[in-house]
């Protein structure tokens, strides 16, 4: 399918939004929801699965407190003098050095993640992206061929789109933009 | 709460609107009094980097530390500049996770005022290795004569902790960033226009963008709250693992993390007041952020208080001669003016606060934030010089005077501060846009229902 245009349907509050939301789930319909903020009744009508960040959080402080114990184990054996009768490898103050790197690692692989899974950074706005999205309208777009926007239109006015407005997407890559 | 979020309910267009504009005109241009302490704050940093590289070119010798009192002004300007980084972590991740409203409209600027305040820290180790181009002796770097760092020494832990406190807060401040630089890349022309549209990295707030990007807050918030409380634990290490009298103890930890939020919490009060003032945020920070700050303050000034009494305590009931005579030292010898003056600004003044009008009165605010800052200054110095200055053998006692080298670097690390807090102010909104909408929304639907 050469989806032939896009369809963006501008509300000035979520209720209506995630009414729009809940409707082109109903409908089967693959949309992008713009907000300048998430709110409870947006997160309802989203259903949305837990995001995979928590994977790369655990892995990632996984990586920290092994490799963080690596580096202190190893480094300590290269040169093995007893420093204050102390054990060469003494896993109490190594344990801080691991601890610290967990939480190091693990928030790092927190951003990438968030960045990874959200397709960031990206150098192009959607087609018909409107400065008004980040301020105080929630949009909904819809790509797709004729008889499906008609469809859409339909669905969006009834949630009670403020603003309904067609956007040429030929120019743009389809799979791209329609984040699902 | 004042009157505002009734005002802007029903999540009409306009209302929100008004968040946006509010907020980011803070990043408007710049008036004669923001240019006259923008000057004032990097006159402190250039007389501050005279002095220190007047400490490169001849050496050491030229601060004030010098046997037994090695340890001095640097690094009690390095505990401090920690310690206030801490609150910024505690008002942010802390009270996330304790989903405590009043959080809204400060976190953004205690945030940052952390990641600046270690920054500022991160300056003093430097400044006290004297051969400050050898600095990356501290990491673990692989060389020819496979020579690697000492990982049994605190110092070698503060490093790990410091640098891994810069990178996360730096890491959580800018995610919760990214969505209010997307709203300001969207409403500006030119060079900002180009500046935030490099930083916001494309962000639309698309629904696939939202979903990851809660539990990403989320997550940094829980990893973020660990970390504040080791940071200033391992701080406190430094001080603890060694035999000092007056060093060498177990409550070090816990009562090193509450001063230190204790000093970040009177901090914010001291930065936030004046800024509420100059660019108008009345209706976002309200007097009752700042009354729940002052509540908070009490507690922690009765919790240093208790750790003053019980080292005290320890000190008499140990039996330990070494230990007592640092005690008796420290509350009658040459830093006493300096140990009374602690104990009055950290543990008795806060107890003004008690008092619903003074933790409601502005000017009384800012002043015991100003001065809980000076106690918990002297507390750090009275820790580290006092207890240096008596250790155990009479023939080895002695004292310490500043010279004009180590005023000049502290006067202009607080320059540095200064400057970054003024450049983050108007570049970056200093109140979260899109937090406060969402709190917004949300109030005003509990409000109807």
């Amino acid at each position: 399918m050469t989806p032939t245009g896009q369809l963006w349907g501008f509300f000035d509050g979520d209720l209506a939004a995630a009414e729009a939301v809940r409707a082109l789930r109903r409908a089967g319909t693959r949309f992008t929801l713009y907000a300048p903020f998430m709110t409870h009744e947006l997160d309802r009508a989203l259903e949305r699965r837990t995001s995979r960040v928590r994977l790369f959080v655990l892995v990632g402080g996984l990586v920290g407190l092994v490799s963080g114990f690596a580096l202190t184990i190893w480094t300590a054996g290269r040169w093995n003098l007893i420093v204050g009768g102390k054990p060469i490898v003494a896993l109490p103050a190594f344990f801080v050095i691991a601890f610290e790197l967990t939480l190091l690692f693990g928030a790092l692989a927190a951003l990438a993640g968030m960045l990874v899974l959200s397709r960031l950074p990206r150098s192009n706005r959607s087609p018909g992206y409107d400065a008004s999205l980040t301020c105080d309208r929630f949009g909904v777009r819809v790509a797709g061929d004729d008889e499906q926007l008609a469809r859409s239109r339909e669905i969006l006015q009834r949630a009670g789109a403020a603003e309904i407005r067609v956007v040429d997407g030929r120019s743009e890559s389809a799979p791209g933009v329609s984040d699902g | 709460m004042d009157s505002a979020p009734a005002r802007r309910q029903g999540v009409a267009g306009s209302s929100l609107a008004d968040v946006n504009r509010d907020i980011l005109a803070v990043l408007g241009r710049p008036g004669r009094l923001y240019w006259s302490l923008l000057v004032l704050s990097v006159s402190a940093v250039v007389f501050g980097a005279v002095a220190w590289y007047h400490q490169i070119d001849v050496g050491m010798g030229v601060a004030g530390i010098s046997h037994p009192v090695m340890w001095g002004v640097y690094i009690t300007n390095f505990v401090f500049w920690v310690g206030i980084a801490h609150s910024g972590t505690l008002l942010s991740a802390v009270l996330f996770l304790m989903r405590v409203k009043w959080r809204t409209a400060i976190f953004r600027s205690a945030e940052a005022m952390t990641l600046l305040a270690v920054m500022t820290a991160g300056l003093y180790p430097l400044i006290h290795l004297g051969r400050v181009w050898k600095f990356y002796w501290l990491f673990p770097l692989p060389n020819q004569r496979q020579l690697w760092p000492n990982f049994q020494s605190p110092l070698m832990w503060d490093v790990f902790a410091v640098v891994t406190y810069v990178t996360v807060s730096a890491v959580f401040l800018y995610v919760g960033l990214l969505p209010d630089i997307a709203a300001a890349r969207d409403v500006s022309q030119g060079w900002r226009r180009r500046f935030y549209g490099l930083l916001a990295l494309g962000w639309e707030g698309t629904h696939r963008q939202w979903r990851h990007y809660g539990p990403t807050y989320l997550f940094l918030a829980a990893l973020a709250t660990p970390l504040v409380v080791s940071v200033h634990s391992i701080v406190s290490w430094d001080f603890a693992m060694s035999i000092v009298p007056g060093w060498h103890s177990t409550i070090f930890a816990p009562y090193f993390v509450a001063g230190a939020i204790h000093s970040g919490l009177a901090m914010v009060l001291t930065l936030l007041i004046p800024v509420r003032r100059a660019f108008k945020l009345q209706r976002y920070i309200t007097r009752d952020h700042f009354e729940s700050i002052a509540k908070l303050i009490i507690l922690t000034g009765f919790i240093v208080g208790y750790a003053y009494l019980t080292e005290f305590f320890i000190a008499w009931y140990s039996g330990n001669t070494y230990e007592r005579a640092a005690f008796v030292f420290r509350a009658l010898g040459d830093f006493a003016p300096m140990f009374w003056a602690m104990v009055l600004l950290n543990s008795l003044l806060p107890l003004a606060f008690l008092a619903r009008p003074v933790r409601r009165n502005l000017t009384a605010l800012f002043l015991i934030g100003l001065l809980v800052n000076v106690g918990m200054w002297f507390e750090r110095f009275v820790i580290i010089a006092g207890s240096l200055a008596h250790e155990y053998l009479p023939y080895a006692w002695g004292s310490y005077k500043l010279t004009w080298v180590e005023y000049g670097i502290s006067i202009g690390s607080l320059g540095w501060f200064l400057t970054g807090y003024l450049i983050f102010i108007k570049l970056f909104p200093a109140v979260s846009i899109t937090e406060v909408k969402e709190q917004d929304v949300e109030l005003a639907r509990e409000a109807a229902q």
